[in-house]
């Protein structure tokens, strides 16, 4: 049984211009130590399905529609009071914004501390001296001195690893990164990325990764889902992704890639872009999305919206006119 | 936080300037008050021999400063008792007074303004929004007679005015000053009110309240998140606010015929009496600026960013 499975997602928001279906048809499964990524531009609904993992979403006019099943729990039919129990605990978070996702009027100890006052029944000395302990896990120096700190005494890089050591203080299920890397200086990111993969070999936590950045897939990642518009469009084994994507949605994105710049005939190398422009959120019509920036469309694509179909072992496409073979 | 000290010092020196003189400008010759209106001339100009009035202001103001800081106000001119036994004697009622006031209003506005925050657009956030407005347009001399009215002459369950020692009685010393801190409180208790729910809106969708949630914290945790980032701002107003609280004290103690600070500078505004006016605003200056000074302490235990700033001074 997969720890988190994700079935038939669907986030609607209701706004004052109408509908937005951030989320149309998502579905995934995640197994026991494997680090998913779920790679899109701005705007495809890959932080939104985050967020709805735990139903951090929130608010009144959102619409959450299909399942998410804990280790075979449906946690759709939980109350808010049981989700409580559930987050920060069994399911965990860390958030794209080290700067702001800190109180500031708390020192780091006590923001630790207050997850494992909620979820572990520990007494508050023995919760500060295990947030110790966490902060040396995450890579702290002098964690001792450091518990005492407030948020703005540390560098954004510290303050991820302390949101890092918040997530996994109970030890999570499931441990879901929204873009965790993305405000850090680069030298700054890989340090971050060998702390999840090392809680991954040493704790066997299951990892949703959210990223736009190719370069931390191919480092960490051992799973890719590929969103568009609301949906996943190509799931496959990292390795499959890069050797020989499918969807053209996936090879327009490695396309730009700088590694993959593409030789012109005048002898220059130039990044490749997608043309055209993300859909509209707010209708979810019956028809490949994509089509309208595709090379390879046909009338098929904006006649039916294409099934997942498998191309090889673990690999599926949404698509009509699938690409075979590897990039150039 | 020396700084802070330093800032209050030359507030309270130029303040004194301001008092000095503002008391100067007003209309009337405290001589010929003195006096009476009939007075012989020789008899006014000994009176203004006597106090000093027909030297330079400036003397005037060093003469009086040096005697104010060795705690000699001068004596009053009605009744030759020393302003500071007077000042001492009445001080304790406004402090009493202004006192419960910051309860009731700390009390009212902040608990509205934080379950209107959080219940926002329920119908509690909507009367404590009604509440508010009102407590902020509503003058204190109309309230305290409609106060006056309902408690005290329909109801009879409330004394309409008059004051006893809290060291006389306890008990009815806080029966007659229920409806006068009432009065006062309400438009403190607004402007918490509002400033609370808007502060409080605004962290509440800050993003470590989103992480508070992630870890599992019940609602009320979340808001306690909030709050505590929330209170600068409550507790920056709050000192603003004593300013409207002095203004409305005088209005207040006039009302009830309490023998506070207010009545104390009305009584001294008609009789001209300089020594007692001047000694009394001087204090509920320097009262004013000693709050705005815990503000600023306040602030650096509320804001920790605001300690590491004041530590490098």
């Amino acid at each position: 049984m997969s720890v988190l499975a994700v079935e038939h997602l669907r986030v609607e928001f209701g706004t004052e211009n109408g509908p937005v279906i951030a989320v149309k048809d998502v579905s995934f499964k995640l197994e026991k130590g494997e680090i998913l990524s779920l790679v899109g531009e701005s705007g495809c609904g890959k932080s939104t399905v985050a967020m709805s993992i735990p139903r951090l979403l929130g608010d009144s006019n959102v619409t959450l529609g299909g399942s998410v099943r804990l280790n075979g729990v449906d946690l759709s039919a939980f109350s808010e009071k049981r989700m409580q129990a559930v987050r920060g605990k069994e399911i965990s978070v860390v958030f794209q914004e080290p700067m702001t996702s800190l109180n500031p009027a708390y020192t780091v100890g006590s923001q630790i501390s207050e997850v494992l006052l909620r979820h572990e029944g520990l007494s508050r000395r023995a919760a500060l001296a295990r947030a110790v302990e966490l902060l040396e896990l995450v890579g702290i120096p002098d964690a001792q001195r450091r518990i005492a700190a407030f948020p703005h005494e540390l560098s954004g890089g510290m303050r991820q690893r302390v949101m890092i050591a918040i997530a996994v203080a109970c030890d999570p299920l499931v441990l879901i990164a929204d873009e965790p890397t993305t405000a850090l200086d680069v030298t700054i990111q890989a340090g971050v990325l060998d702390i999840f993969r090392r809680l991954r070999d040493n704790l066997g936590t299951s990892i949703v990764l959210i990223t736009h950045d190719l370069g931390v897939v191919a480092d960490i990642a051992d799973r890719v889902a590929i969103m568009y518009a609301g949906r996943i469009v190509e799931m496959a084994p990292t390795v499959a992704i890069f050797a020989a994507p499918t969807h053209p949605y996936t090879r327009g994105l490695l396309g730009a890639l700088p590694s993959r710049a593409v030789m012109q005939t005048d002898g220059r190398r130039r990044l490749t872009d997608i043309p055209g422009l993300v859909p509209s959120p707010s209708t979810d019509p019956d028809e490949c999305q994509f089509a309208p920036r595709c090379a390879s469309a046909s009338g098929a694509c904006t006649a039916a919206r294409p099934a997942a179909d498998l191309v090889a072992v673990g690999h599926s496409v949404s698509c009509y006119h699938p690409a075979v073979g590897a990039m150039l | 936080m020396l700084q802070q000290v330093i800032t209050s010092i030359v507030t309270l020196f130029l303040a004194s300037i301001v008092v000095f003189v503002g008391v100067r400008l007003l209309p009337g010759d405290p001589a010929l008050v003195l006096a009476g209106e009939t007075a012989d001339p020789a008899v006014v100009a000994a009176i203004r021999e006597q106090f000093g009035l027909n030297q330079p202001i400036w003397i005037q103001y060093f003469n009086y400063v040096g005697q104010a800081l060795q705690g000699n106000f001068g004596v009053s001119t009605r009744d030759r008792i020393p302003v500071a036994e007077i000042l001492l004697q009445r001080l304790p009622i406004t402090l009493e007074l202004a006192g419960l006031a910051i309860l009731v209003g700390v009390l009212i506005g902040l608990t509205a303004g934080i379950v209107s925050a959080v219940k926002r657009g329920s119908f509690a956030d909507y009367a404590a929004n009604v509440f508010g407005l009102i407590g902020l347009s509503v003058p204190h001399f109309w309230l305290g007679m409609l106060a006056i009215l309902f408690f005290a002459i329909n109801l009879q369950i409330l004394p309409a005015s008059g004051y006893v020692a809290f060291t006389e009685d306890p008990a009815e010393n806080l029966r007659r000053m229920i409806l006068p801190a009432l009065v006062l409180g309400t438009g403190l208790s607004a402007v918490l009110m509002r400033q609370t729910r808007a502060a409080l809106l605004g962290q509440l969708s800050a993003d470590y309240v989103r992480t508070a949630r992630s870890k599992g914290v019940s609602r009320s945790r979340e808001v306690k998140h909030a709050l505590r980032n929330s209170l600068t701002t409550v507790v920056t107003v709050l000192g603003l606010q004593l300013g409207a609280l002095i203004g409305g004290a005088i209005i207040t103690e006039q009302i009830f015929v309490i023998p506070g600070f207010g009545k104390l500078i009305i009584d001294a505004v008609s009789a001209r009496n300089y020594p007692v006016l001047q000694g009394a605003v001087l204090v509920a200056v320097t009262g004013y600026v000693l709050v705005n000074l815990a503000v600023d302490i306040a602030y650096a235990y509320l804001n920790p960013r605001m300690r590491l700033a004041g530590g490098a001074r």
